[in-house]
């Protein structure tokens, strides 16, 4: 299973563009690598990540296999309006992990 | 005797470029050899990616800054962050970026798209690089221009697992 953190700075003045850092644990398996019986492991990876801001679209971005383990990701969204920040990432066998995070603008 | 060796066309630098370039032979003959299940690695084939990305367009450098450690000492884990030019308004904003590397086994790396909210067109992520080698970004604007920036990183313990 996946699990997700996301890092907002601490105080945010209405406008302001932001820093969002994700970070969400999965092995991020390549498809390069054999195991000890010289099988090639299949490759399995987050192969989406989405963000949304009070439903609109932010940013959006397709990962390869050079993408690390546990992948870390941080991006700019303006903060024009206090509201929920959703996070998606898709994985290869189609599963989707979901968070979401409360931006409040002073 | 120096002036021999030199008439020769064997001075010592280009003995030690030779001995450089034998070295890196080798070292990419081993790679091969450790990744003969998935495939040998096709040289231009990170362009081929990033033209089908582009549909073919040619890209002008420029406005495209790549940034990673100059020397990484873990190829498994290389930070990056890829940032455009760009005043990011409705009118005048960066659509994506597609980043590729032309030295694993599979050259894409990831393809960003931005909108208008972003605010600031950049991002930053960890990536594997199997050797030292080049990371490409094309970036595509609003406005249809192409623009790309590139950045070498030299990696001392490769990340490609096996």
């Amino acid at each position: 299973m996946s699990s997700a953190r996301i890092r907002l700075p601490a105080s945010i003045k209405k406008g302001e563009t932001v820093e969002v850092k994700t970070l969400i644990t999965h092995t991020m398996e390549s498809g390069q690598r054999r195991d000890s019986a010289g099988a090639v492991i299949p490759r399995k990876i987050l192969n989406k990540f989405a963000c949304t801001y009070n439903g609109k679209d932010v940013i959006r971005a397709d990962w390869a296999s050079a993408i690390s383990a546990n992948p870390y990701f941080s991006f700019y969204v303006v903060a024009a309006e206090s509201g929920t920040l959703e996070f998606t990432w898709t994985d290869d066998d189609g599963t989707v992990t979901k968070e979401s995070a409360k931006l409040t603008v002073a | 005797m120096r002036k021999d060796s030199e008439s020769n066309g064997l001075s010592r630098r280009r003995l030690l470029a030779g001995v450089g370039a034998g070295g890196m032979a080798l070292a990419g003959a081993m790679i091969v050899v450790r990744d003969v299940s998935a495939q040998a690695i096709q040289p231009g084939a990170h362009l081929e990616v990033l033209n089908k990305a582009v549909g073919g367009k040619q890209p002008q450098a420029g406005k495209v800054r790549i940034r990673m450690p100059e020397i990484a000492e873990n190829g498994n884990t290389v930070p990056i962050t890829v940032a455009v030019d760009s005043p990011m308004t409705g009118q005048d904003f960066v659509k994506a970026v597609h980043v590729v590397t032309d030295n694993n086994p599979r050259p894409e790396l990831m393809s960003v798209f931005f909108t208008p909210l972003s605010g600031k067109a950049e991002v930053s992520t960890r990536i594997r690089l199997a050797q030292t080698m080049n990371v490409i970004a094309y970036a595509e604007m609003s406005d249809g221009s192409l623009w790309s920036g590139r950045a070498e990183a030299k990696v001392t313990i490769g990340g490609c697992g096996g």
